[in-house]
């Protein structure tokens, strides 16, 4: 489909780190089947502050599924200071560009890791 | 690989009579049917003969088609146009809920003008309601407009019922019968209709023409303000190479009809008897019955349309969605929302449309190649997850 990249269509037809993690650290959740998208993060993150695992579950568009995937590989690996950075842009940019109108609503990888991160430090400081 | 094409609502391949008979339009029959020269001789009669072609097609008068450029634009001339024609009775439209956005969106720009616009409700099959039309139907009422057929969920309405009220109430009925033209027999007395759409796209024509017919006597201004092509209905230079392949694809349709409906709803019921039985969550949209010979419109939960699309495209298959993410305004299709089908839901729509082109082989491919896409995106999908989950 030649609104997409060949970047987006390559995550979109092999997603990186479709799944769930069943002990996660923490998850995070954004956007309802209503509008279309919906992603649920999780992350496992290692004795070093570092995201050993990031896994997902995506509804939605070639967009969304592409834009999940490419947030949880940047993630991956990265200390949980650095992965609060990854913008929305950033993710867009890695991905070759999004259509204009998929900008706003399949682009909420980068939210959705945050969410989880958040989950993550809550739990962490209540522990 | 192979190409199965079942998109044929949104295009459909021309059929070689049609192309057969354009070509010389398009090359040394050049000519301006306005002309009073031989050449334009020629080129109004080529005019003319799709005229017929095409009324006979709905059972009508020559004089009374107007060829337009497409089915939007016939669409918009019999909403705007009848309702400017009888502005002094009245300025209240009724249209199904489930129009045709040429229709719905015409009646929107007049609703800004100062209509005033009632949308009659349709059951969950997307039939309309024939009570709560004959309810909507006032004193000021200038036009109804309810479409033969359903081109995204397939639903026939009862036109002949729903004209029959209108005319009761002496308000003229316009039907837009894109969708339906070409399976569906169109006779515009057996229908009663005052005003009809169709477009040469889906009966196999070139696009970029429609007609409208218009019964003689109904007042309709005209769209296009310019000469007096089209009897001073529509100005502007007719497109008579497509004009030509209008009229060429509407003597086929009209020759092979039955054959056709007969064909397209054998592919048709192929497939929506076997799928559900190989895809869980799977649900029929439109009548079960009472629906177009070429479509096949299912809702499949938990997953969204574009992902199943794109999988089908590089499967080599063509299809459409009504999911919000497949159209370019990101809104869910409003036909299948007045049909009550939950927003989630319908963001699994999906749309087989066939055409003559198609064969067994192609539902059997499709059965082969879509449920693992379905399968795939769902182990994707946190909405499967959680359903699983809750069901234990």
């Amino acid at each position: 489909m030649a609104q997409y990249s060949d970047v987006v269509m390559e995550h979109f037809t092999n997603p990186r780190n479709v799944g769930e993690i069943e002990d996660a650290d923490g998850v995070g959740e954004v956007g309802n089947p209503v509008c279309g998208d919906m992603m649920t993060f999780y992350v496992k993150v290692g004795e070093d502050g570092r995201l050993e695992d990031v896994k997902f579950k995506t509804f939605g568009c070639g967009a969304a599924i592409a834009v999940s995937s490419m947030v949880s590989e940047m993630a991956k690996g990265k200390t949980v200071e650095e992965a609060l950075k990854i913008t929305r842009d950033d993710v867009a940019r890695e991905l070759g560009g999004l259509p204009k109108q998929k900008m706003h609503c399949s682009n909420l990888g980068a939210d959705a890791l945050h969410l989880a991160i958040e989950d993550y430090l809550k739990r962490k400081g209540k522990s | 690989m192979r190409e199965v094409y079942l998109d044929n609502y949104a295009a459909t391949p021309m059929l070689p009579e049609a192309r057969e008979a354009m070509l010389p339009f398009l090359g040394e029959r050049f000519g301006n049917p306005s002309s009073l020269h031989s050449r334009g001789d020629a080129a109004r009669e080529a005019v003319e003969e799709a005229r017929e072609k095409v009324a006979a097609l709905l059972g009508a008068e020559p004089e009374e088609i107007v060829f337009t450029s497409s089915g939007t634009e016939a669409n918009n001339m019999a909403v705007k146009g009848i309702a400017a024609g009888s502005r002094r009775k009245g300025r209240h439209i009724v249209l199904s809920s489930i129009e045709h956005f040429s229709v719905l969106h015409a009646a929107r720009s007049l609703e800004k003008q100062g209509y005033e616009l009632t949308l009659v409700p349709v059951d969950a099959n997307g039939a309309i309601d024939l009570g709560e039309l004959e309810a909507a139907i006032g004193d000021y009422t200038v036009l109804v407009s309810v479409m033969a057929a359903n081109g995204e969920i397939g639903t026939i309405q009862p036109i002949a019922e729903a004209s029959r009220i209108a005319a009761e109430k002496d308000v003229p009925f316009h039907t837009d019968a894109v969708a339906a033209a070409g399976t569906l027999p169109l006779d515009v007395k057996e229908l009663g209709v005052s005003a009809l759409s169709i477009s040469s796209d889906l009966i196999y024509g070139p696009q970029g023409v429609g007609a409208l017919w218009v019964k003689r006597g109904l007042r309709v201004i005209p769209l296009l303000d310019g000469g007096v092509q089209e009897g001073g209905r529509r100005g502007g230079t007719e497109n008579v190479a497509g004009i030509v392949g209008m009229g060429a694809a509407a003597e086929v349709a009209k020759r092979d009809m039955a054959e056709r409906s007969r064909r397209l709803s054998a592919l048709r019921d192929a497939l929506i008897s076997a799928l559900p039985g190989r895809i869980e969550h799977l649900y029929l949209t439109g009548h079960p019955e009472n629906r177009l010979a070429w479509n096949a419109s299912f809702a499949v939960e938990f997953i969204e349309g574009e992902g199943m699309l794109l999988f089908l495209d590089q499967r080599g298959v063509a299809v459409s969605s009504g999911s919000a993410c497949t159209s370019r305004a990101l809104k869910g299709s409003h036909v299948l929302s007045a049909c009550g089908i939950p927003a989630e839901r319908a963001q699994g729509s999906i749309l087989f449309s066939f055409g003559l082109q198609n064969t067994m082989e192609d539902v059997d491919y499709v059965l082969e190649v879509f449920p693992p896409i379905v399968e795939r995106l769902r182990q994707m999908s946190p909405l499967y997850a959680k359903y699983l989950k809750e069901r234990g």
